[in-house]
């Protein structure tokens, strides 16, 4: 096979795909954000808590495919309990990792997978914010 | 009907995908295409290509000729009385919208009735959900039983003197099921309405009659149909079509043009605004000849055969769910399914991996997908140049997505083979 599908569906992405971590809603919630990806049918709910300027607290759940909802799940764990200002850091140089790695290239329809949580957290801050 | 011979005139088949042989599961989505049709292109473009309708100089003529001659190929393909029912447009969306929009416009007004099913396309519900906001129309669905097959029964009750229009696909593009339009054009024309048959996915696998169904309008796509993309076609009876207002104005559509007014061509060009895509519509042309060479009862008896041993091998693996009828007279060769957890755009990767091509998604069915309570499901269409081998290979490449999920996997005498 020379398309590196295991390097795709590592160990570490069916395993937050099966155990999603963060996995529900959260109550009470700052603000509650819908992302949706049209092409495959992804579909993840955002909850997101902000303190002080910071991500208390985030808790997502949705479904779609292992990358779409693993994504999400290793986010929360990426971000929960960072400063703000860190949170956009992180959701920058995700973005631009997406767009400049290697192994998700190869594999371009799945970008959108791997990026709609990181949009949606996105969303969710600014609607917080505002 | 010998599916090896066929199998050489589509030059495509040979190509290898990851190391691996194509196997193309997803006519559904488009059809390959045959040299026959590649050729008509290269031939249109090498020997006699220019504008049709316009000049009076050989080349043109070729090309005129060519291009009319195509209409009448699709006419005797779909069995129309009349050429001039055949209008050329791109695709099966476009034939939908110039009815929506031609025929809607002037036909539908405040409180009438529109009556689709909820198994529709998104190309044969969104027109008319825009037509319907614009004039104050009420949209309503024909529902479809968990078996796959639209509910019979509900249509005599949604079909009353309220309905002006039945729009209605003539095989699911999703759940397989060849839905029984004959009798739903009976049911309108007691009504007083008028039926368009969404044939996306009829017309390219099996007979279709339009005299016989007796259907108004009839969409099709050149491109599930051996033909290029960007070729399809719009059958209307004539004395509708002669009293539908324009769709899109600009040459060729003209008789006569004055500053502030114009007098509209005779049918079809009527329809046929601006340069057409006269290449395509001839590749088109090729495309029938290439597939009433074979016949369409062949065709679809070779999609039948395959489409039972289909739901034969893939219903015996465990965790496989399909979606629709089980009954291989009463569908077409569209599977879908799902597999255990697995979803199906990972589904589709993995057996991207072994050469099998599969569709992942919606199929541009959400309110169907609502329906089914998923968010996607895989699907595994087949055509003439298909085989069992191919459909043993999907299952066997089943096997590897389900052993790295963690699914149950194929039975031993499947999985071990290869």
């Amino acid at each position: 096979m020379s398309l590196p599908l295991d390097d795709l569906y590592r160990e570490i992405i069916l395993d937050h795909y099966k155990q999603p971590r963060n996995r529900g809603e959260l109550d009470p919630h700052t603000a509650r954000v819908e992302g949706n990806n049209p092409l495959c049918g992804d579909e993840i709910q955002l909850d997101v808590r902000l303190k002080d300027g910071e991500l208390e607290d985030l808790a997502f759940q949705g479904r779609g495919c292992s990358i779409s909802q693993a994504s999400a799940s290793m986010m929360t764990e990426a971000v929960k309990a960072r400063r703000l200002d860190d949170v956009q850091h992180l959701i920058d140089s995700f973005k631009g990792m997406m767009h400049g790695q290697e192994v998700v290239q190869k594999f371009p329809v799945r970008i959108k997978c791997a990026l709609l949580a990181w949009t949606t957290l996105e969303e969710a801050l600014k609607e917080a914010s505002s | 009907m010998n599916v090896e011979q066929i199998r050489k005139d589509f030059p495509i088949l040979a190509r290898q995908i990851n190391g691996k042989p194509l196997v193309y599961l997803d006519s559904a989505a488009t059809s390959q295409k045959p040299l026959a049709v590649i050729e008509a292109l290269d031939h249109y473009y090498r020997t006699y290509n220019a504008n049709v309708h316009r000049g009076v100089y050989a080349l043109s003529e070729e090309a005129t000729e060519a291009y009319e001659g195509a209409r009448d190929k699709v006419q005797a393909f779909i069995g129309a009385a009349q050429r001039e029912s055949i209008i050329f447009v791109r695709n099966t969306t476009e034939a939908i919208n110039l009815v929506a929009y031609a025929w809607g416009r002037s036909n539908i007004h405040q409180g009438d009735e529109i009556v689709l099913t909820e198994l529709e396309h998104h190309s044969n519900l969104v027109p008319w959900q825009i037509l319907a906001a614009e004039k104050g129309a009420i949209l309503k669905h024909i529902p479809v039983l968990d078996d796959g097959t639209l509910d019979v029964g509900q249509a005599r009750q949604l079909i009353t003197e309220r309905t002006k229009l039945v729009a209605v696909s003539h095989m699911s593009n999703v759940l397989g099921t060849i839905n029984p339009v004959k009798e739903l054009a009976q049911l309108a024309h007691a009504a007083g309405a008028i039926i368009l048959l969404d044939g996306a996915q009829s017309v390219p696998h099996m007979a279709v009659d339009v005299q016989d169904l007796d259907c108004d309008f009839l969409a099709a796509s050149g491109h599930k149909m051996l033909a290029p993309m960007g070729s399809g076609f719009l059958y209307g009876k004539v004395a509708l079509l002669e009293a539908m207002p324009p769709f899109l104005g600009g040459g060729d559509m003209i008789r006569q043009v004055w500053l502030d007014h114009a007098s509209y061509n005779d049918l079809p060009w009527k329809f046929e605004a601006g340069t057409p895509n006269a290449a395509d519509a001839i590749g088109l042309g090729a495309a029938v000849d290439y597939l009433r060479s074979i016949g369409m009862d062949a065709v679809r008896e070779h999609e039948k055969q395959l489409t039972a041993y289909a739901l034969g091998t893939l219903g015996e693996l465990p965790e496989v769910e399909i979606h629709g009828p089980r009954d291989p007279d009463i569908r077409g060769g569209a599977i879908s399914f799902c597999y255990g957890d697995v979803h199906p755009h990972d589904l589709a990767q993995i057996l991207d991996g072994e050469g099998v091509c599969i569709r992942a998604g919606h199929h541009c069915c959400h309110p169907l997908m609502r329906k089914l309570g998923v968010s996607a499901t895989a699907r595994a269409s087949f055509y003439l140049y298909n085989t069992e081998d191919e459909i043993d290979t999907l299952v066997r490449s089943l096997g590897k997505a389900g052993q790295l999920f963690g699914v149950p996997v194929p039975s031993p005498a499947a999985a071990g083979e290869g």
